[in-house]
């Protein structure tokens, strides 16, 4: 009885957890929106959209409303069911990735002490690769179902550029994992914020270019937006969507987007932790609440930054052509990779074992 | 070659070096000229809220005039039709009948005065012509409606306030420039 009761507390607890986290993700993606469009005006001396409530706050909702007022139309010659199957893929990947993340400390509600993470698994990076893999069905699906050339060529460039770019982005990972020794997010960040410890980029500069430039590309991202090129492939995959469909794929790109910048400040940037300041003795002083919350607030500043470098090279460089995409993937990142793999792998030996000549 | 000026430049053919190839310092300088122009001032003009300053003889829809006592200016002379290159004034003349004298300035007044603003080319030739002081070309531009036929101005939309009866919207309608007299 006593079992069944802390079981129901503990589901209570992770199934708020899970539901402010989705809340938030959705507001960050919706918001993105807005800021996509103010900074790409921002960057070419326009002011963005300004009209709808104070600086425009409000485009957002009167966004999420027009696309659920559009009419809803499916091909005849498409396959019904993958055609709806396919955003709502997107959307779910790209809404699984948050599970693992660790978005904060400790909290402490009612006596128990709550770990702002839905789940710390130990192998935490290999579930995040996984999810994203599966993000490539959602485009690969919808451009398929919807028996369109156009649409089809998109998803072919959509899946071989997230399969050849997933490599790097692992290789790059591998060098994180032997300089950590660990798979789950909670002990990386642990490791960066711990006294004495610096964060991940100043030991993987090199891998930290390699991750953020397949993030890039995984996220399908100018300068490698080939899958919707607008201009070649009129929009890509979701050239047959329409209404809220439509608003799926474009949603789960900007969850994709924020998901891969609190991951980016999770493995490369200390996460939660709080710069030049010791989260220990501040938990001391103002209490683990508190804390927490500044914690949050600094993962989430640094989520955000990484958002707004997405965008800015987004307004700056142009698109990869196909081949250059290709050569890039597998003749640059991937033996790029492999090197940095190779250095991190001799300095570790070095490191534990002394220098042996 | 002879060149027809001095500023043609060769293009640079050159492959490119290794330190080229790696593209982060030229993605670098591109990166911050699009920073630079995020900080700089925007030359927007928020159009409703703001406006351009006008030129003082800038020519916006016409307005009919009447005289310090409100009584319509227009005798019907039809100098300003003539006048006009795009034909787009219409009108019709009518005599004075007694007591409407506080209304119309002369004995001959327009009974209908219609200018149809798609065919105007707000050349400004009508109130050149008009020896009466009646027709003026005013600041107001960018007339919108959903019909044709809402773009001929009868003259319930061309007078001018009645400057006893309603002294605010007159002063209003003349606007800062008022008169060049």
């Amino acid at each position: 009885m006593i079992q069944l009761a802390i079981d129901l507390a503990f589901v209570l607890e992770k199934a708020i957890l899970i539901g402010g986290i989705i809340t938030v993700s959705l507001v960050v993606a919706m918001y993105s929106t807005w800021a996509e469009r103010k900074v790409a005006g921002f960057m070419q001396d326009r002011l963005g959209p300004n009209r709808a409530g104070p600086f425009g706050l409000f485009q957002p909702l009167a966004d999420g409303l027009k696309l659920f007022m559009k009419e809803e139309i499916i091909p005849n010659a498409s396959n019904k069911f993958l055609f709806i199957l396919g955003p709502g893929l997107a959307m779910l990947t790209a809404m699984m990735t948050s599970a693992v993340i660790p978005w904060g400390k400790q909290i402490e509600v009612f006596g128990r002490t709550v770990d702002l993470q839905i789940a710390d698994i130990n192998i935490g990076i290999l579930y995040i690769f996984a999810v994203l893999s599966m993000g490539v069905y959602g485009i690969m699906i919808g451009g398929w179902a919807s028996n369109n050339k156009f649409s089809l060529l998109a998803a072919l460039r959509g899946a071989s550029q997230m399969i050849s770019y997933e490599l790097a982005m692992g290789l790059s990972i591998i060098a994180l994992l032997m300089l950590t020794g660990s798979l789950s997010l909670k002990t990386i960040v642990e490791l960066q914020s711990a006294s004495g410890g610096w964060w991940n980029i100043v030991y993987q500069p090199l891998g930290f270019l390699i991750f953020i430039v397949c993030a890039f590309a995984e996220c399908n991202r100018t300068p490698f937006d080939l899958p919707e090129a607008e201009n070649e492939l009129n929009f890509g995959y979701h050239q047959e969507y329409s209404s809220m469909k439509l608003g799926f794929y474009l949603f789960a790109e900007y969850i994709n987007m924020f998901m891969s910048s609190v991951l980016m400040a999770t493995l490369y940037f200390g996460g939660y932790d709080i710069p030049f300041v010791n989260d220990a003795s501040l938990i001391e002083s103002m209490g683990m609440n508190m804390v927490a919350v500044l914690q949050g607030l600094s993962l989430f500043l640094k989520a955000a930054f990484f958002i707004f470098v997405f965008m800015w090279v987004r307004w700056t460089i142009p698109r990869f052509r196909y081949d250059q995409l290709m050569h890039l993937g597998w003749k640059v990142m991937i033996p790029l990779a492999l090197f940095n793999m190779l250095i991190t792998a001799v300095v570790v030996l070095i490191r534990e074992n002394g220098w042996p000549f | 070659m002879q060149t027809l000026t001095n500023r043609s430049k060769q293009v640079d053919r050159h492959p490119m070096t290794v330190w080229e190839k790696m593209y982060l310092p030229a993605i670098a300088k591109g990166m911050s000229i699009t920073l630079s122009h995020f900080f700089k001032k925007k030359p927007t003009i928020n159009y409703p809220e703001e406006t351009r300053p006008f030129s003082p003889v800038f020519r916006g829809l016409h307005i009919l005039n009447r005289d310090e006592e409100g009584r319509e200016n227009c005798t019907a002379c039809g100098l300003c039709a003539v006048a006009c290159p795009a034909e787009a004034i219409t009108m019709e003349a009518a005599e004075r009948k007694e007591g409407e004298e506080h209304l119309y300035r002369e004995e001959k007044y327009a009974a209908k005065y219609e200018i149809n603003m798609l065919r105007c080319i707000f050349c400004g030739l009508c109130e050149e012509a008009c020896p009466k002081d009646a027709i003026y070309l005013s600041e107001t531009f960018a007339p919108s409606n959903y019909k044709r036929e809402g773009f001929i101005y009868g003259k319930n939309d061309l007078l001018i306030p009645d400057p006893k009866k309603e002294p605010e919207l007159y002063k209003k309608a003349v606007g800062e420039r008022a008169r060049k007299a």
